[in-house]
């Protein structure tokens, strides 16, 4: 797994200049959009993406949710990254990463109950999210709050938007609306549009997520081949 | 029994974790690139699955469910919104204890492991599996038959995977599909196909 180019400057805890520090906060911010996508990039957080993007509003809430997660425990092991022993450290980031959680799917279950239900366990396991832990074990526990936050926030905001694209792609092919609203009139509906049923199933959320990490590791070709990946004998076997 | 036997199918077929719940997909992915390491993993998830979430059920019952203290004068306490950091504190113990028999009775397998045996206490699926016993309101039984046919389920998915990819090494695939983008569209192909069993339960 290739570590975060954000991540590089991240053993001098010392505060940079100013200007120069805007800049890095400037790119811890936005490099994890695109080039440096948690999602498409690093495998990390996928786990719980998938299910719950059949619609835009799951998609979106749950990409509010992590977000808000990711920021808050990379905020929190920041303030507190000179108290933790590093022998425990995982289980403080698992307690702190777990309350918050906890708090969210309260959140989340006391004004958003149909969605909540919806959402099913998939809230709960933002816990176990490899994007909350990956970003407060190797960026949130050596750097100050603010930049730690913001690395946060651009990661949140990568993984936010492969689950919107996703999301959309799913409802408005599978059932032809968007947030609920009809986009695509259905036959059912009288309209034209005969839905794709197969957008609502599992595999398709597999093949729409493939196809996407296709697109942008063709646009940033250094990002194509893991280097162990490489078949022993390529040679051999071409003239 | 034949309710047991068709929990286990279902667990394992029907609701297959990394395929139809895309739960666990980060080990899923990333450890499947040789059906030994593979098969390890598999047999690590169930049974880590299926101690987890039996113990997850009598931790919840036990303590957290709404009316567990009732005997202690307390019938209104209801700490099921705890239940999320007690089943990561369990089985964090649980996977801490399986990597001190694996070290001590199978270093070849643990070295294979490496880094990712840590990372099974905070695999998707395994909380997942704990998760979904408490939403569904198992049984002791059921939740034991329920965490092996998910941990199955898992093995026999994980095992496919790695098999293919063995065989797509040799594959001339563009550059921009090597690696985790076509293992999706094999998962995706997967997946299609464990969609059959859903026919099972219809019946």
């Amino acid at each position: 797994m290739p570590p975060p180019a954000a991540a590089a400057p991240a053993t001098t805890p010392a505060a940079p200049t100013v200007g120069l520090s805007r800049q890095r906060l400037w790119r811890a911010l936005t490099e994890p959009l695109l080039r440096q996508n948690p999602v498409t990039l690093q495998i990390l957080g996928i786990c719980s993406a998938l299910a719950v993007t059949t619609s835009l509003a799951a998609a979106l809430t749950m990409s509010a949710a992590l977000t808000a997660v990711v920021v808050m425990a990379a905020g929190i092991i920041s303030v507190i990254r000179r108290h933790i022993p590093p022998s425990i450290r995982n289980i403080v980031q698992i307690v702190i990463i777990a309350s918050l959680v906890v708090v969210i799917d309260q959140v989340i279950r006391a004004y958003l109950p149909d969605l909540s239900r919806r959402l099913s366990v998939f809230v709960s396991l933002i816990a176990t999210n490899c994007i909350v832990m990956g970003r407060t074990e190797s960026f949130a526990r050596r750097n100050p709050p603010l930049p730690a936050m913001a690395d946060a926030l651009g990661n949140g905001l990568g993984y936010s938007i492969v689950l919107i694209l996703i999301g959309t792609v799913r409802e408005l092919f599978g059932a032809g609306t968007l947030m609920g609203r009809p986009i695509l009139v259905s036959v059912d509906a009288g309209g034209w549009y005969e839905p794709l049923g197969l957008m609502l199933l599992p595999p398709s959320a597999f093949f729409l997520l493939g196809f996407l990490v296709w697109a942008v590791r063709s646009r940033w070709p250094e990002q194509a081949e893991p280097p162990d990946f490489v078949p022993p004998d390529v040679a051999e076997g071409r003239p | 029994m034949t309710g047991l036997g068709a929990l286990f199918l279902q667990a394992a077929l029907v609701e297959n974790m990394p395929l139809t719940f895309f739960l666990g997909l980060c080990t899923f992915l990333a450890l499947s690139r040789r059906p030994g390491t593979a098969a390890g993993l598999g047999a690590a998830m169930i049974f880590v699955l299926g101690v987890t979430v039996p113990l997850n059920h009598l931790v919840y019952r036990a303590l957290l469910a709404p009316g567990a203290w009732g005997w202690a004068g307390m019938p209104e306490l209801d700490l099921s919104y705890l239940s999320l950091i007690a089943f990561i504190g369990v089985i964090a113990a649980t996977v801490q204890l399986l990597e001190m028999l694996m070290d001590r009775f199978m270093p070849g397998l643990h070295a294979a492991f490496g880094v990712f045996l840590p990372l099974l206490t905070v695999q998707c699926a395994i909380l997942g599996g704990s998760l979904f016993m408490v939403e569904r309101r198992y049984g002791l039984a059921e939740s034991a038959v329920y965490g092996l046919g998910a941990g199955a389920g898992f093995a026999l998915a994980v095992v496919m995977l790695g098999a293919i990819r063995a065989r797509l090494a040799y594959a001339d695939l563009p550059a921009g599909l090597r690696g985790l983008g076509v293992t999706f569209m094999l998962a995706g192909m997967m997946s299609l196909g464990f969609s059959a069993f859903a026919q099972m339960v219809a019946q």
